[in-house]
């Protein structure tokens, strides 16, 4: 069964007409790791932020379901929404930068949920952390875990992020290109991490990326979103044998070959882009016509 | 053995602060000096009886070292101040110093009530409009704090003693403490001591005293405290470990408080430095207006009188003052910002 299900999920920004999401379908089933490629602006942080309930104010969702374990998040109160969540997925961010508290130590911004909402003691909470430090090869977790995010670099610092995202078992975890921000060298070694504690954790992985070689490396199954519209949902090994949606086809044929570095790079062609445009807005009139809010 | 090399650091810091303090100070004494000499007045004319003869200004003069060039006196009062003699005040014949010491509690346990008055005030107004951002409430308290902000501490002082004292008395609007009260108090820490000696009685009297002029001050500074705390709070929110924070379950209220406001108080604490330092400016007039026994009120009477040697006491004080407030600040930024503490 799957563990997070989205229902038909539309969302637009207060007061523009214009949807973010045009009814996105999607499942990911436990222990699995589903992609969701696009460009920029397809919708895929867009989709990771719905799920955890960290939508910007003046986003809103107009129709359809977020399920977590066949329970529908809309149906819940915003406070049992946010413990839900807390409990049973978490995020590993884009940037390790500044998704560490400057001003707390690194300890209790692991063991935090872990006291606080799942209602550890704080000795084991930390024997927790140290263990999970000790999980994503950190040298000397005990100073880790004593020291300031000033302190630490940015591949150390995702490392922790990656540990706190495992520490309380999720279901689900939404990695929000979790690489983007870092250095090439580490890149790789933070990719082989995650699909290692993926592995080990049985964990469900939504892998929000723009990047379909770190989708090869890592995914069982993947979702191509353009305009805020899923426009092919399969497996990774289906996807790389041949696409059967046109967009994604030129998706695939724009990125860059390592194997030829000097072949020139192709853009997605225009006609391809007037096809799928033509279809967002079949699917917007398909949307209106059903009651939809337009305004 | 880091502790250890810690202290050391701040030490260090904390010494060439104080170097700096101490010439900061020579500036202040020469320029006072020679200012209040320069301006229109004279000392000897506010005592001499009517029908004074030249040959009795001359001797007043003398005595109190006044016909000697300005280079001369300041030379002579520099040496003095140095063995810690500020000179003796000329309309009461008593020394500077203990004169100056004994008024400067008034002053600190106002500027002090009225620091904290701002400090809960606008404090509050920025957890509540970041809490209820984007809604009424949050309009309102703009609006409020523009209010505070555009009105002078002297006027809200007069309405309040308007207000609070004759539309509706429920606090004292002059003097420190009901004058026929019997005070136990060795030092002139009214409140803190009324405090420790845990006379209710007292302290409730000397605070009811003490709250309408503390509130004038702090309102204006309330409002910008208000203001930029929930500026940088409203820029922190959106930073990615409040975020984080979100997905871990948090609610707003400990998102705001225990991950946004510790980083977001900072740039805070560096305006509250600098601002109080021109609140116990604001003394000077607000004492002035409800009768308060504080330094504010000693100065205005000394400039009345020409009391040279109690001006440069009080300005020298006021300055020394500044300075270690600044230094403070920059401490507890310090202690807060881990960043700096390491560095």
């Amino acid at each position: 069964m799957s563990f997070l299900e989205i229902r038909n999920l539309s969302a637009k920004v207060k007061g523009n007409p214009v949807r973010l999401l045009r009814g996105v379908s999607l499942e990911v089933e436990a222990g699995e790791v589903r992609g969701l490629v696009g460009e920029s602006g397809a919708g895929k942080s867009m989709i990771g932020k719905a799920i955890l309930g960290t939508l910007p104010a003046s986003v809103e969702l107009t129709a359809g379901q977020i399920l977590l374990g066949g329970e529908d998040l809309g149906a819940l109160s915003p406070k049992a929404r946010r413990s839900r969540i807390g409990a049973t997925c978490a995020l590993i961010p884009q940037d390790p930068l500044t998704a560490l508290n400057p001003s707390r130590r690194i300890g209790p911004q692991i063991t935090d949920r872990l006291v606080d909402i799942l209602g550890w003691g704080r000795a084991k909470a930390e024997a927790r952390a140290l263990e999970l430090l000790a999980e994503v090869h950190i040298p000397d977790p005990a100073r880790v875990l004593r020291a300031y995010p000033h302190e630490l670099s940015g591949g150390m610092r995702q490392r922790i992020l990656i540990a706190s995202a495992f520490a309380a078992e999720p279901k689900l975890i939404v990695a929000d290109e979790p690489t983007t921000a870092l250095d090439v060298t580490v890149q790789k070694q933070i990719l082989k991490l995650i699909a290692e504690m993926q592995a080990r954790h049985g964990t469900a992985l939504l892998f929000v990326t723009h990047d379909l070689g770190v989708v090869s490396k890592v995914c069982d199954r993947l979702s191509v979103l353009y305009g805020g519209m899923v426009v092919e949902d399969t497996t990774t090994r289906a996807f790389f044998a041949g696409p059967s949606h046109a967009y994604s086809r030129a998706l695939l044929a724009a990125t860059p070959k390592y194997t030829d570095p000097e072949g020139s790079l192709t853009p997605v062609p225009e006609e391809v882009l007037v096809a799928v445009q033509g279809e967002l807005v079949m699917a917007d009139r398909a949307y209106g016509r059903a009651g939809g809010t337009h305004g | 053995m880091r502790s250890v090399e810690r202290c050391l650091t701040l030490l260090r810091a904390v010494l060439s602060r104080l170097a700096t303090t101490l010439i900061t100070l020579i500036g202040v004494a020469v320029i006072v000096f020679f200012v209040i000499r320069v301006v229109p007045g004279n000392p000897i004319a506010m005592m001499v009886a009517p029908g004074a003869t030249e040959a009795d200004i001359a001797a007043l003069k003398a005595q109190y070292g006044l016909d000697k060039s300005i280079p001369v006196q300041f030379g002579i009062w520099l040496s003095g101040v140095v063995h810690g003699d500020f000179g003796t005040s000329i309309t009461t014949r008593q020394p500077v110093l203990s004169l100056v010491l004994s008024r400067l509690p008034a002053t600190l346990e106002l500027s002090v009530m009225a620091l904290i008055i701002a400090m809960i005030l606008g404090g509050f107004a920025a957890l509540t409009g970041t809490r209820l951002r984007g809604t009424r409430t949050e309009a309102a308290i703009d609006v409020g704090n523009g209010m505070a902000l555009s009105v002078p501490d002297f006027l809200w002082g007069l309405l309040l003693i308007l207000g609070f004292g004759v539309l509706l008395p429920v606090f004292h609007i002059s003097g420190r403490v009901t004058p026929s009260l019997d005070l136990p108090f060795v030092t002139n820490f009214y409140l803190t001591e009324a405090l420790l000696r845990l006379r209710f009685d007292l302290w409730a009297d000397i605070v009811s005293h003490m709250f309408l002029p503390a509130l004038a001050l702090a309102i204006p500074l309330a409002a910008i405290i208000g203001q930029l705390l929930k500026q940088s709070l409203k820029e922190t929110m959106h930073l990615d470990y409040v975020t984080l924070s979100r997905t871990k379950g948090y609610g707003e209220n400990h998102v705001i408080l225990r991950e946004a406001l510790p980083n977001a108080i900072l740039p805070t604490l560096t305006l509250v430095g600098v601002q109080f330092t021109f609140l116990i400016g604001g003394t000077v007039i607000i004492e002035r207006l409800f009768s308060y026994e504080g330094l504010g009120n000693m100065a205005i009477d000394a400039v009345i009188n020409r009391d040279l040697p109690l001006i440069q006491g009080i300005v020298i004080l006021f300055a020394l003052i500044f300075t270690l407030v600044n230094l403070a600040v920059d401490l507890c930024y310090a202690a807060l910002n881990p960043r700096l503490r390491h560095g």
